[in-house]
């Protein structure tokens, strides 16, 4: 903390030619880089095919592939923004939640079969146990990993999160073996809904915007309106002042934590119904995809993550549909290494102890 | 105060104490080295433990060299697989017949081994190879640390493992990306292999098929080399700049240490032994696959020094060579069938990566200074427990503190 004010010196005012290329490509480098891959191919659409309905289908399936990051980079915003911690293992947690999905429905006996009203229950109620057990996951690794570690240097709890990221990963291992399984297409998610200008939108794309927005306008008015939220708010501003104001610091900081595992239990849920398949693996790289968002949108701020998340998505699309699948991770991680670089602050966050 | 100068003094006559014994652990380490040295000539030329500790030691190279960074410097670095990776593919180009079209077929060679000298494709001589893979090294980690110099704690982390990922993936994807005609840049999962044997000179080239002897005692003394570089780079002048910005960043600039040339330094350092016991195992597997370039990797050498003690030099080498057989001998031989005998359906050797992350997890809250930890950095992580943030009730620190 002391350091805060040492590196903090305002700026000399030297107002070069240089200075304010630097200061105007901080500023705007980071959108037009965001807005190059769909410009580029929206170009490149036109020359071809003479339409944009190519670019349009890979932004409608960018969105609703964002709407799960976004709801996954909640979670690590929130964490973040309180604790100031990388809840590296968070991306796991939502892979556990894809294989609770996934056990209930078999438990529950949910097939093709079943009928649309059996469906709609079986989904809701897959959803709030999800949720439920991924809160209480998040809530038991804060205990565990997190907790004992608090003031001791920032590389500990860094590490233990590692650590618990990969016993995590075990775990779906162990429950559903090494290989990507197929889950039975509850909802027939490639299904034409409807198609407007010729853009095919799947009962999928439907299920993941519907579910994700309810959900985040939910948390916003939690964090905004009731007292648990504003003692939130309070501990991310300063969790010494909180203490001394009466707010239990510890409650509070696992109350962050379920919030966030909740919602990594219900991108689980949808993930589960849109991409219909599990695999140990899928929380890594999606939680890699979702801390891209995160930082994109300005780590520690709920709109940012959600703004990030539908980026990222729609980045991931594109590079998937046209660079090809197996570059994809490549191609999101150069995102997140320039953002680190030129704009460590996101599009909408401030200047951060961290990154400044 | 009083606390202060209590805890210096009781430090100093630590120090006496150990300069006092510095006699008699020298002879130890001498003896130690002169057992290792001699108790391959007792065992089979292809012996089985001789093979686990050759693993063993590459993995002491790589553990010291990510403990230079990690250990020394304070940055964490999850993208250290990025060095073995480059290493191993140093060899995997120049001592291999992996560019068979060069030269009109009829290859590049310098000093290369009787075994090679006619065959096609880039043939170094392993010393060379080890040079160049140190080298091209010490280049990539100075491109990987510039961008997270701006950066502090996790992002370091984070970035460096974006690197990693992405170096990763052009190792897999490498068999697609042609230059010119017919040179790939990697073989992706097929692997470049056959890589060709060390050959030094005044030796006989080193045969795998035959024994494995020769191999042991390279990469022997290949970490006596990088144990001596350690012990002095730690104690050099930015050695101490190491350890000044990992205690705080702001006094070591305060103080004059350049920041930047400083933490590039790490960088540099740590990549470069990484690169030798990539170009070493390359050589020693006899291919270079893409499989292992995997984010796991990296954590698996973060375990090591961990589990040893980040920062202490003995502490890595025993956490690297306990791993190492945990992983290529305690879990696939030993305990394996464990699980089966206990009539679940799983093999130990499926979760060796959660059982590493388990180790870490538990090491880090049970005894973060590691199992030799340095007399520092063990300060360094009690302290910040013992004081708690701020202000917490009487119960809250004794929990803490307990």
């Amino acid at each position: 903390m002391a350091s805060e004010s040492v590196t903090r010196t305002p700026t000399p005012v030297r107002a070069s030619g240089a200075d304010a290329v630097r200061s105007w490509f901080s500023k705007y480098g980071l959108i037009i880089l965001l807005a190059a891959l769909p410009i580029y191919y929206g170009i490149k659409d036109l020359s071809d095919d003479g339409n944009l309905v190519r670019l349009g289908d890979n932004l409608v399936d960018g969105l609703s592939n964002g709407a799960i990051y976004a709801l996954i980079a909640l979670g690590y915003t929130l964490v973040y923004g309180i604790i100031e911690l990388i809840n590296f293992a968070h991306g796991d947690v939502f892979m556990i939640g894809t294989l609770v999905a996934f056990g209930l429905w078999g438990t529950i006996g949910l097939t093709l079969a079943t009928g649309t009203l059996g469906i709609v229950f079986g989904l809701l109620a897959a959803l709030v146990v999800a949720m439920a057990v991924c809160g209480v996951l998040n809530v038991m690794i804060e205990r565990v990993a997190y907790r004992p570690l608090r003031g001791a240097p920032k590389l500990a709890p860094l590490i233990t999160a590692v650590g618990m990221s990969f016993i995590l990963q075990n775990v779906g291992i162990l429950w559903i073996g090494a290989s990507q399984r197929a889950v039975p297409d509850l909802i027939h998610a490639q299904q034409q809904l409807f198609s407007p200008l010729g853009l095919s939108i799947s009962r999928g794309d439907v299920l993941a915007v519907v579910a994700t927005i309810p959900l985040v306008m939910l948390l916003t008015t939690f964090v905004s309106t009731t007292r648990l939220g504003k003692a939130m708010r309070a501990t991310a501003q300063d969790p010494d002042a909180a203490r001394l104001m009466g707010i239990n610091v510890d409650t509070t900081i696992a109350l962050t934590f379920l919030l966030g595992g909740m919602l990594a239990g219900a991108a689980g849920l949808i993930f589960l119904v849109y991409q219909t398949t599990v695999w140990y693996f899928s929380g890594f790289i999606a939680g890699l995809i979702a801390f891209t968002a995160a930082v994109m949108g300005g780590i520690g701020n709920l709109q940012g993550a959600v703004l990030g998340g539908f980026i990222i998505g729609i980045i991931q699309q594109l590079a998937e549909n046209r660079i090809g699948a197996e570059w994809t991770e490549a191609v999101v991680f150069a995102y997140l290494i320039i953002i680190m670089v030129f704009r460590p602050q996101g599009l909408l966050g401030e200047q951060t102890r961290e990154a400044g | 105060m009083a606390t202060a100068r209590l805890r210096s003094g009781s430090q100093g006559a630590a120090l006496s104490r150990l300069r006092d014994s510095k006699h008699g652990n020298r002879i130890l380490v001498a003896l130690v080295f002169l057992v290792l040295i001699i108790f391959p000539l007792f065992r089979d030329p292809l012996d089985n433990f001789v093979d686990d500790m050759i693993l063993a030691l590459a993995y002491v190279v790589m553990a010291l060299g990510l403990n230079i960074v990690v250990g020394f410097a304070g940055l964490l670095d999850l993208g250290y697989v990025a060095f073995y990776a480059f290493g191993a593919y140093t060899i995997g180009w120049f001592g291999s017949d992996h560019f068979a079209f060069i030269n009109n077929e009829k290859g590049i060679h310098i000093f290369s081994g009787e075994f090679v000298s006619s065959t096609p494709g880039i043939h170094l001589n392993f010393l060379l190879i080890l040079v160049v893979a140190a080298a091209i090294c010490a280049v990539v980690g100075v491109i990987i640390g510039t961008p997270t110099l701006r950066l502090r704690g996790d992002y370091i982390a984070i970035v460096t493992l974006a690197f990693g990922e992405i170096i990763y993936r052009f190792a897999v994807n490498g068999d697609s990306i042609e230059f010119a005609k017919n040179y790939k840049l990697t073989n992706g999962r097929q692997a470049i292999s056959p890589i060709d044997q060390i050959d030094l000179p005044f030796f006989k080239e080193f045969d795998s098929a035959f024994t494995i002897r020769p191999f042991y005692w390279f990469v022997l003394s290949l970490v006596a080399l990088v144990l001596f570089c350690n012990f002095r780079l730690r104690d050099s002048r930015l050695g101490r700049a190491w350890i000044a910005i990992r205690e705080d960043e702001v006094a070591a600039a305060s103080m004059g240490v350049p920041l930047v040339k400083t933490k590039l330094m790490a960088y540099a350092a740590g990549a470069a032994f990484g690169g030798m016991a990539g170009a070493f195992l390359g050589s020693y597997l006899t291919s270079v696959n893409a499989n292992n370039f995997q984010f796991g990797f990296s954590i698996f050498v973060l375990a090591m020094i961990i589990l040893g003690g980040l920062g202490s030099i003995w502490g890595v080498v025993v956490g690297a060579v306990m791993l190492s057989f945990i992983n290529s001998y305690f879990i696939p031989d030993v305990f394996n069938s464990i699980p089966r005998d206990l009539g679940l359906d799983f093999d130990l050797t499926q979760l060796s990566f959660g059982i590493f992350g388990f180790l870490i997890l538990i090491v880090m809250v049970l005894r973060p200074e590691g199992l030799i930890p340095e007399r520092r950095r063990k300060l360094e992580f009690r302290e910040g427990l013992g004081e708690t943030e701020g202000i917490g009730t009487e119960e809250e620190v004794r929990r803490v503190t307990a």
